[in-house]
Order: C-alpha cells, then sequence, then structure tokens
C-alpha cells in the first residue's frame, strides 16, 4: 500500500491505496465519486476521462498513485453549485445524451478541447473528441452541444434561441 | 351549448409534438446515476468468471483448490458443482416444431463451445481479489474440431458443434407465398420472367457494443431475492430467472436501474445473471459481477451474421415478378433467447416496400463454436432490407435503369394503402414518393450526380457514387396472436398504470424499460396532455418489477407505439374515473362535463368548474363520493395493438471513394423517416442519428472476426471498430408524417429505422461510384483494403484480411473465403 493525498472535486483525500490501483478505481471505490465510470479496458473509449491539474486524462490509464499531490475534476465538480457548468447545459440544450454512459467522460473531454480551442469548427470538435466513443447519439447533437457551450464559454451569443429550464440538482 | 360558448374555448398548449428538453438529463450529466456497477451493499462479496480460451474441447481436468486457498476467496464454483441447479439459459423463441435447442449451460460442465464461456467463477471479498484468484484455477482442455464456417457447417460429414445432435442445423423454417396464399407460386414465377439476378451477401457479425458494460448485483433477503441489471428486461428477466433457478417468481424482484444502452444486445438472459443469482443464493450474501469490455465483446451476444443467396425475377419492363431467398443464420453454439426468431423476424421484410406477385423465404439455423447471435437494433429487419435494397440496385444494372425509376416502377403507391404483401404484412400508411422527393432535395440530388459525371469523364481518383434505400420496417413488436403464430413464447402487450397523488401530482408506472430513449420525458408529455396537468407535474416510474408489476419491456422500436398507447388507455381511464367524482362535486350529470385543460366545467355554467388535480385530492379525502364506485382514480391499461406499424422512409447516400487507396469517406447523408405523429422531435431526431451511426457502422467499420481457431479477433475495442465522431458525417435528416392508424397516438416507432436503411445506402453509394470500374460488390465492412481489393483485383474485397496473417478472419475454406459463382461473380481472395 502507498499512502497519496489528492484533491478531487475541492475536496482533500489522503488513502493508502495499492500501487496497481487505477485512478478510476480510486475514485469509484474508495471515494464514491460514482458518475466517473469505466467503458472498456483499452482506452479507446473515454468514458472515464476526468481532469487531473487541469488536462483531460482517461483516469483508468493514470495510477492513483500518479495523482498523489495533484487536483482532481470529475463530472460532479464542474457545477458551479446549483448552476451548470457551460458544457452541461450545452449537452441538455443540445441532447447531446441518450444512455448518458459516455457522457460524464464526454463533458471533461469537451470541456478541456474548449480550453484548447475556444472556437472550434465541426470537424475540430469531432477530431478533438474522437477519443470518447458514444453509441447511441451519432455525435452530431454532441457537437452541436460543443460549439454552443464554447460560444458561452468565450461570452458569444450562438444566435441559437435558448431553451434550457432549470435542471433540478437533486 | 352555443356558438359563442365554443368559441371562447381556447385549446391548450399541447405538449406532445413540443422539442421538450428531457428530465433525464438532469442526473446524467452530473454523474448523479444509479448505474449497476454504482450499486454498493453491505458485506457484498464480487464475481469473476474464468472464460474458455478455446473454441471447441473437452475438459479433462479442473482444480480449483489452489483458487480457494487465495486471499479473501469466499468460494470457486464450477458447471460440476451448479450442474444440478443451473439449468439451461432459455430459448423463448422454438421457430419450428421440431427445431433443435442443445441446450445452455450458465457455466460449461463437461465441455466448451466458444472462446469466453465460462468455466468456473470465484466469489471473493473484492474485485480484484476475484480477478487474481482466477489464475490459480487449474483447467485442461482437449481439443475437438472447431466448427467457425456455415456453408461448411450444414454440408454432409461436417464435424459438429454438439456431439449429441444429427447436424448442426438447429432448424429449417419456410415461409412461401404460394403455399401462404399470400402470392403466387414462386417457382412458376422465376420460371416465366425475362431477367433473373442472383447474389449471395454476407451479413457479417456484429457487436452491440452498449457503452455500460453488463453488471448484476443479487441481495437476498430471507427466501427473497433482489436482483438490479444492467437489462433491456426487468419483466420477462424476472420470469425466465424464477423458472429457470426455482425461484419463485414472487420471491424474486428485479430490477433495472439507470442502463447504458442496450441496442438488443441487453434483451437477454444472461449466463452471469443466473450465475450471480445462484451464487448469491448458496452464499447468503450480496454478489456483484461487473464484466470488463473484453469480456462483453467476446461472451455478451453478437448480432447479424447471415449469408444471403438473393434472386430476384422481372421483366424487361422493369416489373418485379418474385423475390427468392435462402439464409443460412449463425446461431453461434447455443440459442439464447430469441436467437431463432431473429432471422424469422426479418423474413417478412425481404419484399420491402415493392409489389412482388411471388415470394419464398428458406431460412436454416446453423451452429457454429462462436458465441451466441441473438438481437442486434432491428434484428432480423436490417438483414432484409440490405438485402432488398442491394438487390434492387443489381436489377437496376441488369436491366439498365435508373436504379431509384426501378424502386419507383414496383413500390407501394401512397393511394395503395392499406397493402398486403406477399409476405402477409399488411403495411399501414406511408407515402413514398413524397419521402423521396423531400430526402432527393435535402442531398442537392441533381448537382452530386453532374459531379459524378464529371468526375468519371476526368477519370478523377476519387470517384463519387449515391446509393438509395427505400425501405420500411415492422415496429410496434407485436401482437400477441401473431407471436403465437410465430411459436414466440410470451406475448406483445404492454401495460402502464397512472396513480393520481392528493397533491395533484401524477405517477405513471410503465412497463417499459427505457435504457437511453428519454422515455421519462416522452410519457410525460403524453400524460400531460391527456390530463391537462403541467409536465412537471408527471413523475414515470419504470424498470422495478416490485414498482412495476405488468410489462413486456423495451425492443423492437415497441415502447411508445405499443407502452405510450398503454399510458394514453390509462388516461383515459383516469379521466373516466374522474369524471364521476367531479360531476358529484359540481351537482352535475357526467354528460354535462367536458374536460379539457385538465378542467371539468359544466355546460352552459361559466365558473362551474374543478381540476382533476383538485378531483385527486378529493378522492384522497373521500368524504363525499357517489355511491357505488371506488374512491380512486387510478387506473390501470393493458394494450394489445392488432397490426404491427410499418415506418417507411428514404435514405440517400453519397459516397467518395478514392481508388487509389480505397478509402471511402460519406461526402452526403440525406434521411427521411416516416415515424407517424411525434411526440419530441428532438428525441426522433436523436434516435434517427444514432441508428443511422450504428447502420453506417455494419457498412464502414465494424466486423467480429474469429481466427481459424475460433479466437475472437476484435475482443477489444481497439480492434472492434465502434465509430467515432471523426468517422461519421453530418446526417441531413428529415420527417414525412402519416399518422399510424392502429394506435391513438398515430406513432410508429423510431429507434430502428436509421440502422435498418442506412447499411444498403451507404454499401450502394460505395458500389455506384465504382461500379464502371468493373466492380459488383464489394463486403461488409468496407475497409480500404477491401476496396481496394475490389476495384483492382476483382471480386468482392474477400475477408478482411489476408489469408494466414493474424487478422485473418474466415476459416480456411475455399467456400468463406469469397465464394465465386458464375451468377453472382464474387471473387475474393483464395
Amino acid at each position: 500500500m502507498t499512502q497519496i493525498t489528492v484533491r478531487v472535486d475541492g475536496q482533500s483525500y489522503s488513502d493508502d491505496v495499492e500501487p496497481r490501483t487505477l485512478l478510476v478505481h480510486y475514485l469509484r471505490e474508495q471515494l464514491g465519486k460514482v458518475g466517473t465510470v469505466v467503458g472498456c479496458d483499452t482506452s479507446n473509449c473515454g468514458a472515464c476521462t476526468v481532469h487531473l491539474d487541469g488536462e483531460a486524462v482517461k483516469s483508468c490509464t493514470v495510477l492513483a498513485v500518479q495523482a498523489d499531490g495533484g487536483t482532481v475534476t470529475t463530472i460532479e465538480g464542474i457545477a458551479d453549485g446549483g448552476t451548470l457548468h457551460p458544457m452541461q447545459k450545452a449537452f441538455h440544450d443540445m441532447h447531446g445524451l441518450q444512455c448518458g454512459f459516455c457522457t460524464p467522460g464526454m463533458i471533461m473531454a469537451s470541456i478541456d478541447l474548449v480550453g484548447d480551442n475556444p472556437d472550434p469548427s465541426e470537424d475540430e470538435v469531432r477530431e478533438g473528441i474522437e477519443g470518447n466513443l458514444c453509441r447511441c447519439t451519432g455525435y452530431q447533437n454532441i457537437v452541436r452541444a460543443v460549439q454552443q457551450a464554447a460560444a458561452e464559454m468565450r461570452g458569444a451569443s450562438t444566435g441559437a434561441p435558448s431553451t434550457t429550464e432549470a435542471v433540478a440538482q437533486s | 351549448m352555443t356558438v359563442t360558448e365554443d368559441a371562447a374555448t381556447v385549446a391548450p398548449a399541447k405538449e406532445v409534438g413540443q422539442a421538450r428538453r428531457r428530465k433525464e438529463d438532469a442526473r446524467l450529466i452530473t454523474g448523479r446515476t444509479t448505474w449497476t456497477d454504482n450499486m454498493v451493499l453491505p458485506g457484498m462479496l464480487h464475481m469473476s468468471v474464468l472464460r474458455s480460451p478455446v473454441a471447441h474441447a473437452r475438459i479433462t481436468h479442473l482444480d480449483v483448490g489452489a483458487a480457494q486457498e487465495r486471499p479473501n476467496v469466499v468460494a470457486v464454483l464450477t458447471g460440476r458443482d451448479l450442474a444440478e441447479e443451473q439449468g439451461s439459459i432459455p430459448c423463448a423463441w422454438p421457430v419450428t416444431p421440431d427445431m433443435v435447442n442443445p441446450g445452455h449451460p450458465s457455466v460449461a460442465v463437461d465441455q466448451v463451445n466458444h472462446v469466453g464461456e465460462a468455466v468456473a467463477l470465484v466469489i471473493a471479498r473484492s474485485r480484484t481479489a476475484a480477478a487474481d484468484a482466477l489464475e490459480a484455477i487449474d483447467i485442461d482442455y482437449e481439443s475437438l474440431p472447431v466448427v467457425l464456417d456455415m456453408e461448411e457447417a450444414v454440408t454432409g460429414g461436417a464435424d459438429l458443434v454438439h456431439g449429441h445432435t444429427e447436424s448442426n442445423t438447429s432448424f429449417h423454417w419456410v415461409f412461401d407465398a404460394g403455399e401462404a396464399g399470400t402470392g403466387a407460386d414462386t417457382e412458376q414465377a422465376f420460371a416465366e420472367a425475362d431477367v433473373v439476378v442472383s447474389r449471395r451477401f454476407v451479413q457479417q457479425r456484429l457487436i452491440p457494443a452498449f457503452m455500460e458494460p453488463r453488471s448484476v448485483v443479487v441481495q437476498p433477503s430471507g427466501d427473497n431475492f433482489t436482483l438490479w441489471s444492467s437489462t433491456q428486461i426487468p419483466h420477462i428477466l424476472r420470469v425466465m430467472l424464477a423458472m429457470v433457478t426455482g425461484i419463485p417468481e414472487h420471491k424474486l424482484r428485479v430490477i433495472a436501474p439507470d442502463v447504458g444502452g442496450g441496442f438488443g444486445g441487453k434483451l437477454q438472459v444472461n449466463p452471469e445473471e443466473v450465475l450471480c443469482l445462484l451464487a448469491a443464493r448458496r452464499l447468503g450474501k450480496p454478489v456483484k459481477w461487473t464484466e470488463t469490455r473484453s469480456e462483453s465483446l467476446m461472451s455478451a451476444h453478437h448480432g447479424r451474421d447471415q449469408i444471403q443467396y438473393i434472386d430476384i425475377a422481372a421483366d424487361r419492363e422493369g416489373n418485379v415478378k418474385g423475390l427468392r431467398c435462402r439464409i443460412l443464420a449463425d446461431m453461434g453454439a447455443y440459442l439464447r433467447l430469441v436467437t431463432p426468431g431473429v432471422p424469422v423476424l426479418g423474413a417478412f421484410m425481404f419484399v420491402g416496400i415493392y409489389k412482388f406477385p411471388a415470394y419464398r423465404f428458406e431460412c436454416d439455423g446453423v451452429f457454429t463454436n462462436k458465441v451466441p447471435t441473438d438481437a442486434y437494433r432491428g434484428a432480423g429487419r436490417p438483414e432484409a432490407t440490405f438485402a432488398i435494397e442491394r438487390i434492387m440496385d443489381e436489377l437496376a444494372v441488369e436491366l439498365g435503369m435508373d436504379p431509384l425509376e426501378l424502386r419507383r416502377k414496383n413500390w407501394i403507391d401512397a393511394a395503395e394503402f392499406p397493402f398486403t404483401t406477399a409476405a402477409g404484412l399488411e403495411y399501414d400508411s406511408g407515402d413514398y414518393e413524397a419521402a423521396t422527393q423531400q430526402a432527393l432535395q435535402l442531398l442537392g440530388y441533381d448537382e452530386l450526380r453532374a459531379e459524378q459525371q464529371r468526375r468519371r469523364e476526368s477519370g478523377d481518383p476519387v470517384q463519387l457514387g449515391i446509393g438509395f434505400s427505400t425501405f420500411t420496417e415492422m415496429c410496434g413488436l407485436a401482437p400477441s396472436r401473431v407471436l403465437g403464430s410465430l411459436s414466440y413464447g410470451a406475448g406483445g402487450w404492454e401495460s402502464a398504470s397512472i396513480r393520481m397523488l392528493p397533491t395533484g401530482k401524477v405517477e405513471v408506472v410503465a412497463g417499459t424499460t427505457p435504457h437511453g430513449q428519454g422515455h421519462e420525458t416522452a410519457w410525460s408529455q403524453i400524460v400531460a396532455d391527456q390530463l391537462g396537468v403541467p409536465f412537471e407535474d408527471v413523475e414515470v416510474l419504470h424498470g422495478d418489477t416490485a414498482v412495476s408489476s405488468r410489462g413486456m419491456d423495451t425492443y423492437g422500436s415497441r415502447s411508445l407505439v405499443v407502452g405510450g398507447t398503454a399510458v394514453v388507455k390509462a388516461a383515459e381511464k383516469v379521466v373516466a374515473k374522474a369524471r364521476t367524482i367531479a360531476a358529484h362535486m359540481l351537482e352535475a350529470s357526467e354528460d354535462d362535463l367536458e374536460f379539457t385543460g385538465g378542467k371539468f366545467s359544466v355546460r352552459g355554467t361559466p365558473g362551474a368548474s374543478v381540476g382533476i388535480q383538485e378531483v385527486a385530492l378529493a378522492v384522497f379525502a373521500s368524504h363525499d363520493y357517489p355511491e357505488g364506485i371506488e374512491p380512486t382514480i387510478d387506473a390501470e391499461a393493458t394494450f394489445d395493438p392488432e397490426n404491427f406499424s410499418f415506418p417507411p422512409g428514404t435514405h440517400i447516400c453519397a459516397m467518395e471513394v478514392d481508388t487509389e487507396t480505397g478509402f471511402v469517406k460519406i461526402r452526403k447523408y440525406a434521411s427521411v423517416d416516416d415515424v407517424g405523429t411525434i411526440v419530441n422531435p428532438l428525441i426522433v431526431e436523436g434516435q434517427v442519428h444514432g441508428g443511422l451511426a450504428q447502420g453506417i457502422a455494419q457498412a464502414l467499420y465494424e466486423e467480429a472476426i474469429y481466427d481459424a481457431d475460433g479466437n475472437l479477433t476484435t475482443g477489444t475495442f481497439v480492434d472492434y471498430l465502434v465509430p467515432s465522431a471523426a468517422d461519421l458525417p453530418h446526417f441531413d435528416t428529415g420527417n414525412t408524417v402519416h399518422a399510424a392508424p392502429g394506435n391513438p397516438l398515430g406513432a410508429k416507432g423510431v429507434g430502428e429505422a436509421g440502422c435498418i436503411a442506412s447499411t444498403p445506402a451507404v454499401v450502394n453509394a460505395a458500389l455506384d461510384a465504382v461500379r464502371h470500374l468493373g466492380v459488383t460488390d464489394i463486403r461488409m465492412p468496407l475497409t480500404p483494403e477491401r476496396v481496394w481489393r475490389a476495384i483492382h483485383q476483382g471480386g468482392d474485397g474477400g475477408d478482411r484480411a489476408t489469408a494466414g496473417s493474424n487478422a485473418y478472419g474466415g476459416a480456411q475454406t475455399e467456400t468463406t473465403a469469397g465464394v465465386s459463382t458464375p451468377a453472382s461473380a464474387l471473387g475474393g481472395d483464395k
């Protein structure tokens, strides 16, 4: 066992972990952060994507011990109190999810993408999220969502009517 | 009643038809979900499964002693330990009276029949302890001959998958329109035809590849068991698990919490569900099993996998005269829940939207040493639609006709509905011409045809092709009597109930079980309209047999058509019951009440009204209600459809093919679907997008490949190519709307349309691009390698990788490696 200290979604944790423990399993099984999910075992699907020190990582490809001293943000930590992150809101607005299993990873990857490229074209969004698989949506509404969120995040208006309703935080 | 009063009645805004954002999203976009694998129970143990690394073998030695001694291991169980109690995985669809079902143990006892079959279980205190102990199990196998190639498997003297059966054929199922009285004699039609075109099409094996891996948790409590599973079918699962394990049905509660996709892949009674239940019963402790992706790909059921021999007959003018289909359908090693039913369901759709005077269909279900096949999005109908839409193109080429003109000449005209096809189905409604015109416009057809011509003339290395798929499908599974006539083991009705709570809020209890389809939103819209209550006041409950006791679950584009109708009918009963109470409250006659916008009001008496939500409170108190009625306005309804629904559509794909590299790229994709009345356009569009993605993926990317020893070589997402955003085009989608006459919603079903229609459109487009180079067929998926080989070496591109290489998929026989017949002009590598 190795002791690690890591900050996750604003809270500090100190735990003993097996050196082989993957970050995603640490998050899910030791911290109860089950919003982040496991979709494959070869780092292809991206369902487990979180931010480690501000960068999107597939948490099935990072050992928990590698996160020692680091800061992790998961899907559970991006809303500001009762206010959704613009990316969460856009996925809801644009129907960018169906079963929702890929959604946490897809949202975390998309936030990172927009951080690097604040105004991505459709092709740039498609290339930018190609490490995240969705089996339900055919991606078109995800692309729309990322572009809408990008516009909101850079303070621009998309010209598209906003239909957002309050999304309960229960 | 006066004219003035009528004019004063303002119709409330309808919820049905609104692009409501989904209620489900709140928990899904914030990570506050209840996936089965999230479940943690006190004292919970973890199950891990040892799986066979060989395709066909006898188990000659199995020693679990060392595994049992591993730290934190609670139990190790083998097939011998469970042989007396595990029963057989059920097959609910014995398609013929003499169908051979070899039986399907959840964990192998003496023999393994496919790679990935369970051979032993470890139950331990942690996930990792269970997984670690698997490697301490000592097991030896004695190899048996491996049967992989369907065409070889059905020949005399072939090696057998199951030694105790006479052959590898499970069943031979025939539909003959002449014999059924739905068409003319097929042999005669072919004998008299001017033109006959014959082709052999291969529907490759696919994997549903839902994103959430399967997961099961079982909690024993006294003699009761609660089973959570990532399943599409909690109700069917409960019945089947009771029958398989002997646990009384009323002692078993099944819950499908949030379920991360299914696509038919979770329409199953999984061996691991049985094993988890048996382990929990034996140990008296909660047990969880969650699969890895590799386990999922090698042991969850696969889909498609047919070889189709299709003959079409026509006269010189292009009037079709007959269709003859002979199908080999790969069952895999065992029959699972509806394995044999998938090709049989497809049998009724091979005639497509065309007026064939004669039709004959024959299908053999064939055992091979592969994981069983079963439902995958479309289940039988994509196979049928592919065959007919591909052969129509081949016939058009043979006749020198435009492929769309040939279709138009033979499809059912809008004025001809209802129309009974040669397969005996009565198509309900549609306008194929209108949908096609809209799709042509969406695509920008004329410009693309002109560009195709320019590229042809200039000898551009990148050629352009346009492919059509004008189709319909059968949805709304299913009329119970029809299922009975096809020997299916259950009905096709659906159930719903509505509970009016004292505060006026509404609980809708549905027998359907969504896993991404947005039922909570759509059902709320329906009920809001029916009861005149706010959308936000409706909660939809589902997926728990203790809450929703009756249901047939979600598959076959049935939920809205059948389940949504049950919701409507339950709501009608609620209104009827409330009317009696309201009349009493208003001291009026029921006949004088009108119900609109959630209010009962007395005709001709302004101001005399009571809301249905107020009635709910009054009936909760029950201080004053009419004599002779029960004090509740809650209601339940069960709806059994009289016919399927038939959503048609036209899909057109424009495809660029790089003749130098074999790389294909969808230039534009346009689809116009008629799914009947649209309850929520946002959800409908999303369903179409997702279906298109999967149908296009069959055409271009996905293929489950077994090597010559029966190893699945596409056992991870590295090798099994679920497309990413970068692999798919933008879709231009549209709708025509012809309300379905068979249900009050007018809905036809949308879950599978995109997947059923798109595959042949894509392949037809690729062929249209390179047909002038002598290419007549390319096997799916259209990998650059195959396309290049088809262009430069002839044939259909053959198997996906060169024979002898690690990725080679076919058995080493003449037949699998691309059959060449004079009629089909297929080549392939030898």
